[in-house]
């Protein structure tokens, strides 16, 4: 074998063996890490198991946000048809607002109470989160023309 | 007027852009000189056209003209003058214009400078025009800035707080030197397909393109990195955001172009991968473009929700990519292969860089990618966060690490591993060393801590070690300076994360006035909250006194801010950096009546994440000094080269 192809034949090994290593890395990578996004509806009609990461959007249900006690916040994210209580301790972002829109990531936990870890608020007045918006066509709670 | 006087230079640029991208491919023919030399001054014609249209748009905004619907929808009379200037490109059209700009800059710089003879520029500048002719086209048919508005509203609807920033003012236009920097490799990578002269001239011609470019984009996400690490109250540099994968992995692509090229001019080594290289770095600008501007992601930057805009860009990324493949698969095959290397030199060296960059790349580009195609192909929504990152490009750039030492000790085309190996290896101890010393002394205990510290001192130590040989033997140029400074950069960048990830403290807690909260050895008093009401915003400032074991040491001053106008929030931080440490702190919501929830953070090393940054696009700029100190040095010499 001359050194040029020899070469080649290097490169195309090296080049198949860190392809094979990179998907072997994103495969395993990707079954582990995705979080899920369901609306409340979904999470009470799939029967969402305890302890499994997911995301959750809606609307936070009007006069149902509680403080207290420290840094915990408590309150409900609703789509129209159905609720789901979350707690989250942090601090929340700057546009939280009863009856906006809002995305949380975290795990329900027994006795179905949704424990986030993440808490994201439309970042404007004018923008809602897309699966809110989704979620909420969905549960036919949706009116169209509305803030987007 | 200006709005008018806009809408004629956007279209007199298109039609020059036309008679560029026409000319530069005629010119780029066997006697073609004529049609070159139409196109070198097109190319000088649409940068003025472009530069005014650019000009009459930060005019507008800077008058407030509220009947440009553009500056209605995006400015604020009570914004201050630096943000009203910078608002012309913090929105969709103003920064459609912003990239169009550049890229005329870029055309013109090729038409001045003319590297690679007249042929290669002709045709480099045929590509530039068609790209311009491209981008014009999106601008005037989806995205014009120069729209009228009648009536003229009283006052405008304001720009987002959050780009409301010094830091974040200048960041656009910084990333989009580096992610249009690309177009210039991509143009030439094509004209050397074109003109078939694909040998190193090319390559030559394209460098120090490619090096502005990647200066551009180190400084642009080091500078977003920064932005976000300051004002989104997190505490944390990196989200692994699809618009911040968006800009890495051009510059992952960018880095590994830079090596591939720097093969290629000196050996003629990889040549048909590197024009490969050119064509996927500046594919990725043009899908960064497509996710921020198209509307499928929802973030800070994305501004536009228009379904027209994301096809337009979707047809000129399936045009640019398509054709530059197509033009690659006809001519490619044709191309002479370079000369043969040993398994052990500076080649192979480059190869792995080169394999792992791409990588990383890939599994960049597939995190990124793989909730947007799911959606689209089966409705399921979903996000990959932050793990699935680590997972993968973690141990990816751990190889790399590794491995970068070794370039610079290995010579072309036969390198010593024994010579190499002997140099090294006090380096190696010392990473070794320093590995079990902070394994054995810092607290909590982290093996991957110790691990990242042991593995930045192996690539700094390795950086000084080869630039103090390199002295002693006598080969100390500006391309060493590079290759040392750059080196080192990322090593301490990866101090700065491996710091901040493993070793951060944080505390978070309701407070009322006098209360206090403590993390890692400090005392946080809060001892008021008050008004801070700005030009155009209300805020809260909490005044938090510092001391640590009793001592006061100071005062830190974080904010919230509301702003009516844009009907947004953002907060302030406040960071008192110490030695390599930050103590950082952030205001949260009001919970219940005078208390305040507040976090705070102690995040050491933190500042080498952008330090490092820093020092990487020195050696950029090391790197570009180096080509022009060889161009004035030996004009002949480097012209016969040419």
């Amino acid at each position: 074998m001359n050194p040029k192809k020899r070469r080649r034949l290097y490169f195309a090994i090296a080049v198949v063996v860190a392809g094979a290593g990179g998907a072997a890395l994103v495969v395993t990578a990707l079954r582990d890490n995705v979080l899920y996004f369901y609306s409340p509806s979904d999470v009470v009609e799939k029967h969402v198991p305890e302890q499994v990461a997911f995301r959750i959007g809606g609307l936070v249900q009007t006069g149902s946000v509680k403080r207290g006690p420290g840094a915990e916040v408590r309150f409900i994210v609703t789509d129209g048809k159905r609720s789901i209580p979350v707690s989250y301790t942090g601090v929340l972002p700057d546009l939280f607002r009863e009856g906006q829109g809002v995305v949380a990531s975290g795990a329900l936990e027994h006795g179905g109470v949704f424990r986030a870890s993440e808490v994201l608020a439309k970042h404007d007045e004018r923008y809602m989160p897309p699966e809110v918006v989704d979620a909420l066509k969905r549960s036919g709670r949706w009116k169209e023309g509305q803030t987007q | 007027m200006t709005g008018e006087i806009g809408q004629l230079a956007l279209s007199l640029a298109l039609a020059l852009a036309v008679v560029q991208a026409m000319a530069g491919l005629i010119g780029s023919r066997a006697g073609g000189s004529q049609a070159a030399a139409i196109a070198t001054s097109s190319a000088f014609g649409l940068f003025v056209f472009a530069a005014l249209a650019m000009g009459s748009l930060i005019f507008a905004f800077a008058l407030s003209d509220f009947s440009i619907l553009d500056v209605a929808q995006n400015s604020h009379t009570a914004k201050p003058l630096l943000y009203k200037l910078t608002g012309a490109w913090g929105n969709h059209e103003g920064s459609m214009v912003l990239w169009v700009f550049v890229l005329a800059v870029y055309s013109a710089l090729i038409a001045f400078t003319r590297r690679g003879g007249e042929r290669m520029t002709s045709a480099a500048l045929g590509v530039q025009g068609l790209i311009a002719v491209a981008f014009l086209l999106f601008i005037l048919l989806t995205s014009n800035p120069f729209v009228r508005l009648d009536p003229p509203p009283f006052e405008g609807a304001g720009l987002n707080p959050l780009l409301q920033d010094p830091g974040l003012a200048f960041h656009p236009p910084t990333l989009y030197v580096g992610y249009v920097g690309l177009s210039a490799a991509f143009a030439y990578a094509a004209a050397a397909l074109i003109t078939g002269d694909a040998d190193a001239a090319w390559a030559r011609a394209a460098r120090p393109f490619v090096l502005i470019a990647w200066i551009a984009l180190t400084l642009g996400i080091a500078g977003g990195s920064w932005w976000a690490y300051y004002t989104l109250g997190w505490g944390g540099f990196w989200f692994w955001d699809p618009v911040e994968n968006a800009s890495l992995m051009p510059w992952l692509i960018a880095t590994a172009l830079l090596h591939s090229a720097l093969a290629t001019e000196r050996t003629g080594a990889f040549r048909v991968w590197t024009l490969l290289l050119s064509i996927i770095g500046f594919s990725l600008s043009l899908v960064g473009t497509f996710l921020v501007r198209s509307g499928v992601l929802t973030s800070v930057h994305a501004f536009a929700n228009d379904p027209e805009r994301g096809k337009f860009i979707l047809g000129i990324l399936v045009l640019a990519i398509g054709g530059a493949l197509a033009l690659f698969a006809w001519r490619a095959p044709r191309l002479q292969t370079g000369s043969a290397f040993d398994i052990v030199s500076r080649e192979t060296a480059l190869l792995s860089n080169n394999v792992l960059l791409t990588a990383a790349a890939g599994v960049v580009f597939l995190g990124t990618i793989y909730p947007l195609a799911l959606d689209a192909l089966t409705g399921h929504k979903l996000s990959v966060g932050a793990p699935y990152f680590a997972a993968t490009f973690a141990p990816i750039f751990v190889g790399l690490m590794l491995l970068v030492p070794f370039g610079p000790r290995l010579g072309w085309r036969r390198g010593d591993i024994v010579s190499a190996l002997r140099i090294l290896l006090p380096v190696g101890i010392a990473a070794v060393v320093g590995a079990i010393v902070v394994l054995a002394i810092v607290t909590p205990r982290s093996l991957a801590g110790a691990g990242a510290i042991g593995l930045g001192v192996w690539v700094i130590g390795a950086s000084v070690v080869d630039a103090v040989r390199r002295n002693r033997e006598r080969t100390f140029g500006w391309s060493a300076v590079a290759s040392a400074l750059a080196h080192a950069g990322l090593g301490i960048t990866l101090l700065g994360i491996a710091g901040t990830t493993v070793w951060r403290s944080e505390a978070m807690d309701v407070l009322g006035l006098g209360d206090s909260l403590h993390v890692a050895g400090y005392d946080l008093r809060l001892r008021d909250i008050v008004a801070a009401d700005g030009p155009n915003y209300f805020a809260k400032r909490a005044e938090i006194d510092v001391s640590r074991n009793g001592a006061s040491i100071a005062t830190l001053e974080p904010e919230t801010r509301s702003y009516p106008a844009e009907g947004q929030a953002k907060a302030e931080t406040a960071i008192r950096t110490t030695g390599f440490s930050d103590l950082y702190v952030a205001l949260g919501d009001e919970r219940g009546k005078g208390r305040w929830l507040i976090r705070a953070y102690v995040n050491p090393l933190a500042p080498l994440i952008w330090l490092g940054g820093g020092v990487m696009a020195l050696g950029g700029l090391a790197s570009l000094f180096a080509r022009l100190r060889v161009r004035a040095l030996a004009p002949q010499s480097y012209a016969a080269a040419e």
